[in-house]
């Protein structure tokens, strides 16, 4: 396969003035990649600041209420900060200091990668921006707190939908201006190449972790995983030493907001199109003309046009399914995980446990399902409310 | 030969950029044509998109407008076949690659060729992923104009080498808009170009005063400006014509001083 393409996807789809820095990036990235030093000082900051290995935990009695496969929870909302998004965060924080950046700059959309962006620089002592889509700000309000906490910056962005794809552009222009001293700290494994491979290989360990700890448990591999999908970062690292395992199904859950039969989702797969935007050649929401769709979902950090080129190959290939849910079907298993297992996990994980939960009881009770909750509930209680139409105070 | 050669012909060119359909496709006719009589040697017609990523502030909220009133693709080639009628100048397109891609390749440039559209302009597809785009354009007589930034380096001569059409010399870092001072050297981006090929060099982003185009008309062979005539618009409306017109005007005679 070329370089930085999954199948016909991926690419470096980017202004010319972001070329030298996408390569600079790419050539750090080699070589740093398998350095001792390197290695050794991300692992521990893995292990002894952000918490792994994160727990698989069996979650008993929900499997038992769902009455057929053993449901296993990766617990990737344990680890410092509440998601996954703090395993690539801590790898390219390292990255771009050895390239001698001193600043971070990022996206963000329900705010968990900002705020993981905002903790690493405060612990690397460097500086950090952040750009979030005015609508995000508002509906993610404790983060965008969260985060100026930490000693960021941040931006909310009023142009376009004023959600995570606008927080894109807005990033990627504001690299345009400042690379030197600058490292844009993608979070998802979108954009140009080699975005895609290093946020895939930092958050892999997801799914070398599970894959230990389910042969540990059970003796075997399990019969299904699955994990959300806006760009796909957690589902790529819950995936991908999973991938050469051919009897393991893989399972991306996209959010079909109020249903991939009205104008309100983000089901990229489901309901888009191939296409070139935001740096690679992957499945967008679009219209007839080319022109990126606004889209919709309850969950800021799946409210995206688009879905990482590797997944687009992923599901071409037929080695990936990728399913819609909708927000209904999501805050009912977000309420389902709190009663049952005690677990208050983020409203984006919530739409991977909503599919679990279809699909548990047709299967056998000698086989498991890992879902990976990818991040914690604290910041969507208060839209739960309203959804729910109950009024609090925060 | 490709027609755009010949907005270099007569000294430095002005090259002039309107979004298409900005506030109206018929009003972007009449402003080309303003253009023209104002001494323009080139048009370049932005395709609006929805998320324009090398667009400033000023050409963001144009292509909303644009988009706002309707504007296509096939729109805007009939306003191209319509002032092809009219004049000879050369016409480019500035558009982002995912409405020609959706376009299909093979239908858009040879559309392009069928209506008379000269050259295009694509930010977001540098070198390296140009191939495709590059042959389809090339079967259909289209010059596809590369951009040259100040963090290229290396990439110069390369970029510089498979050239056709002109070199859309990038004045500055960052996205497109009028800025008080042009800090890259770029005459020595220019000589670089000029050691490789014969191909035009112009300078865009940034430029708005009259004093900017004389200094980079001196240094390049023709000098872009965009954004000051997006904001004119903005600010007149359908009454832009004259301002238009007076502006531009303005900005090729300091363009010409810069010989």
């Amino acid at each position: 396969m070329e370089t930085g393409r999954y199948g016909q996807y991926g690419g470096q789809y980017i202004p010319e003035t972001l070329m030298n820095e996408i390569i600079n990036l790419e050539n750090a990235y080699e070589r740093y990649k398998n350095d001792p030093d390197f290695t050794g000082e991300l692992n521990a900051l893995l292990n002894e600041y952000a918490g792994r290995p994160s727990l698989l935990y069996y979650a008993e009695k929900m499997s038992a209420e769902l009455g057929g496969a053993k449901i296993y929870l990766k617990r990737e909302d344990l680890n410092h900060t509440g998601s996954h998004k703090i395993n690539n965060v801590l790898g390219q924080a390292l990255l771009a200091k050895r390239m001698g950046k001193t600043r971070l700059i990022a996206e963000t959309g329900a705010g968990q990668h900002g705020v993981a962006t905002a903790t690493a620089a405060a612990l690397l002592g460097m500086e950090c921006e952040i750009f979030m889509g005015r609508e995000d700000t508002e509906r993610q309000s404790l983060n965008v707190y969260r985060m100026e906490l930490l000693g960021a910056k941040v931006n909310a962005v009023t142009s376009g939908t004023m959600t995570l794809k606008d927080a894109v552009n807005e990033t990627m222009r504001e690299w345009t201006a400042r690379t030197r001293d600058t490292h844009y700290l993608l979070g998802s494994v979108m954009g140009p190449h080699p975005f895609p491979m290093i946020v895939r290989d930092f958050q892999s360990v997801i799914s070398r972790e599970a894959r230990a700890q389910i042969l540990e448990r059970e003796g075997k591999l399990p019969a299904a995983v699955i994990a959300c999908v806006g760009g796909g970062s957690n589902a790529i690292g819950t995936f991908y030493h999973f991938i050469p395992d051919e009897g393991v199904r893989l399972i991306g859950c996209e959010a079909a907001g109020h249903g991939v039969d009205t104008p309100m989702h983000a089901a990229t797969i489901a309901k888009g199109e191939v296409g070139i935007f935001h740096g690679m050649k992957s499945y967008f929401c679009q219209d007839e003309q080319g022109q990126i769709a606004p889209v919709y979902s309850i969950s800021a950090g799946l409210d995206y046009p688009g879905i990482g080129p590797e997944h687009a190959n992923l599901h071409d290939t037929g080695r990936a399914e990728y399913v819609p849910v909708t927000d209904e079907e999501a805050v009912a298993a977000f309420e389902f995980l709190a009663k049952t297992e005690g677990i208050i996990c983020a409203i984006e994980s919530a739409h991977a446990v909503a599919h679990a939960r279809k699909i548990a009881p047709q299967m056998d009770k000698s086989d498991s399902i890992i879902i990976c909750l990818s991040g914690r509930g604290d910041k969507d209680v208060a839209a739960i409310a309203r959804y729910r139409g109950v009024e609090i105070s925060e | 030969m490709s027609n755009i050669a010949n907005a270099f012909r007569n000294g430095k060119a002005f090259i002039g950029f309107l979004t298409g359909g900005d506030p109206s496709v018929e009003k972007s006719e009449e402003f080309i044509y303003e253009m023209l009589r104002a001494g323009a040697d080139l048009i370049e017609i932005g395709v609006p998109f929805s998320d324009p990523i090398a667009e400033g502030e000023v050409i963001q909220r144009a292509n909303l407008r644009a988009l706002g009133a309707g504007v296509n693709v096939d729109s805007l080639f009939e306003l191209v076949a319509r002032v092809r009628k009219k004049s000879g100048v050369p016409l480019v397109f500035l558009t982002y690659l995912n409405p020609v891609f959706h376009y299909g390749y093979e239908k858009f440039f040879a559309k392009c060729e069928t209506v008379g559209l000269d050259g295009i302009i694509i930010p977001d597809l540098p070198f390296e992923e140009s191939g495709e785009v590059r042959s389809v354009a090339a079967a259909h007589g289209v010059d596809l104009i590369s951009l040259i930034a100040p963090t290229s380096e290396g990439r110069v001569i390369e970029i510089a080498r498979r050239a056709t059409g002109f070199l859309y010399v990038v004045s500055s870092m960052g996205v497109t808009g009028v800025r008080s001072e042009i800090k890259t050297d770029i005459a020595s981006i220019v000589r670089l170009v000029k050691s490789v090929t014969d191909i035009p060099a112009a300078v865009g982003f940034g430029i708005g005063t009259p004093s900017q185009a004389t200094e980079m008309a001196k240094l390049a062979d023709g000098v872009i400006v965009g954004s000051a005539i997006v904001r004119i618009i903005e600010e007149h409306g359908e009454n832009s014509g004259a301002y238009v017109y007076e502006y531009v005007k303005l900005m090729k005679d300091a363009t010409s001083g810069g010989q």
